[in-house]
């Protein structure tokens, strides 16, 4: 039997309380128990972690990258979303 | 898009420094090049490991054995990394390692050499370590994102692969005569193979220019070449090591330190397979996935049975 057949994990990691788990790479193993052994030893061997997340590569929806301009297209026209798009008179303080 | 405009518009991001993330359009050599490129990395790490390995359970004192392990480990982890950024380009983690296996795919010729000593161990440390630091450190701007990303990581934990082999050779060199003559004989065997990593010199380099258009490379095989040369030089002269080079000599001009021509039939003959340890090294490959078979098929016989004890 071959590694091949173990599906692809991603791999996450909170690096201290307080931050996100952001996404480090990528591991095969065959269950989430391995996987999040494998994750320790590969992703954490200087203490970069204290909290890992692994979720099968198979289930991450992800956005597509062909239709990204047409899709994000709505938030790059509101500059009125933005604080720098309102003027304020000098000397107003605290805004 | 058309193939044209998904051409442009990639040329673009390479011009405008974008790093090319897995699911972007790429040209197929481009494709291509990052997995000849980044597997026969993730080779080097794993092949790596061989030569030092052997010395794990033969280090002088405790402390040296804890910090070969700890390297031996790293180079493990560094193959996964890059193992790991291969297959985002849609190839097959498994066909990858069996490339290694039926000679297809390459890996570093420094590892076709044998660690005869312990201070083999320090100059490979503080040499080819040394070498390999001044090609990542390069490729970290790669304009690969998963390529550059396994860079950082793979850069800040190889600082200290370098400076425990220097300091490993700070205590032969001053310690009892044949220790130093020792550090001398290491010296003299893996200078020359050091060089040689940097891969066949620009006018020879059959992809460097492609890679360098891409920014795959920052820079060519024989700057990066001076420049480790111009870094080591001075950190021999500390060790107190000579150089096994009668050409090697500071030039003023130049600003770099002129050195003798590599022997690149050797060089040559290694990258073919007729180095000393090729052999040897693709048989314990092979051999460790062969070994380790049945790990694999009782993880995976234990990952059924839990989850048929989850369902019932």
């Amino acid at each position: 039997m071959s590694t091949s057949q173990w599906p692809l994990w991603e791999v996450f990691i909170r690096s201290k309380q307080g931050l996100n788990h952001k996404h480090v790479g990528s591991l095969r193993a065959p269950d989430a128990t391995l996987a999040l052994e494998n994750a320790r030893d590969v992703y954490t061997r200087r203490s970069e972690g204290i909290s890992i997340w692994v979720v099968e590569s198979a289930h991450i929806h992800a956005t597509d990258i062909d239709e990204a301009a047409s899709f994000f297209e709505p938030s790059d026209t509101k500059i009125y979303r933005h604080p720098t798009f309102y003027e304020v008179p000098d000397g107003v303080k605290h805004m | 898009m058309t193939q044209a405009e998904q051409e442009r518009h990639f040329n673009d991001k390479i011009a405008r420094e974008i790093k090319i993330e897995p699911n972007d359009w790429m040209p197929d050599e481009y494709r291509q090049t990052l997995v000849r490129q980044i597997s026969q990395h993730a080779h080097s790490e794993i092949v790596g490991m061989l030569p030092e390995g052997n010395w794990i359970t033969r280090a002088p004192n405790l402390r040296r054995k804890a910090v070969l392990l700890a390297k031996v480990q790293d180079e493990a982890g560094h193959g996964l990394y890059l193992y790991s950024a291969v297959e985002t380009l849609g190839t097959d983690r498994e066909q990858t390692i069996d490339d290694l296996h039926s000679g297809k795919a390459k890996y570093s010729s420094i590892f076709n050499y044998p660690a005869l000593t312990w201070a083999d161990i320090g100059a490979i440390g503080w040499l080819v370590d040394g070498a390999a630091i001044m090609n990542q450190v390069a490729l970290c701007r790669t304009s690969y994102g998963p390529y550059a990303r396994a860079m950082v990581k793979i850069c800040k934990e190889e600082s200290f692969h370098q400076r425990q082999g220097y300091e490993s050779l700070i205590k032969l060199c001053n310690g009892t005569p044949q220790q130093k003559a020792m550090a001398q004989d290491a010296m003299n065997r893996f200078w020359w193979p050091a060089l040689m990593m940097f891969g066949p010199s620009d006018a020879d380099s059959t992809h460097s220019d492609q890679s360098i258009k891409w920014k795959i490379k920052r820079f060519t095989n024989d700057e990066l070449r001076q420049s480790f040369v111009d870094a080591t030089v001075p950190q021999a002269e500390i060790l107190g090591l000579t150089i096994p080079d009668p050409n090697l000599k500071w030039n003023e001009e130049r600003g770099h330190y002129d050195f003798s021509e590599i022997n690149w039939d050797e060089f040559w003959q290694v990258v073919k397979g007729n180095g000393p340890c090729n052999k040897e090294r693709l048989e314990a490959r092979i051999k460790a996935k062969e070994d380790g078979l049945w790990v694999r098929e009782a993880a995976n016989a234990f990952a059924k049975k839990r989850a048929l004890k989850k369902t019932a």
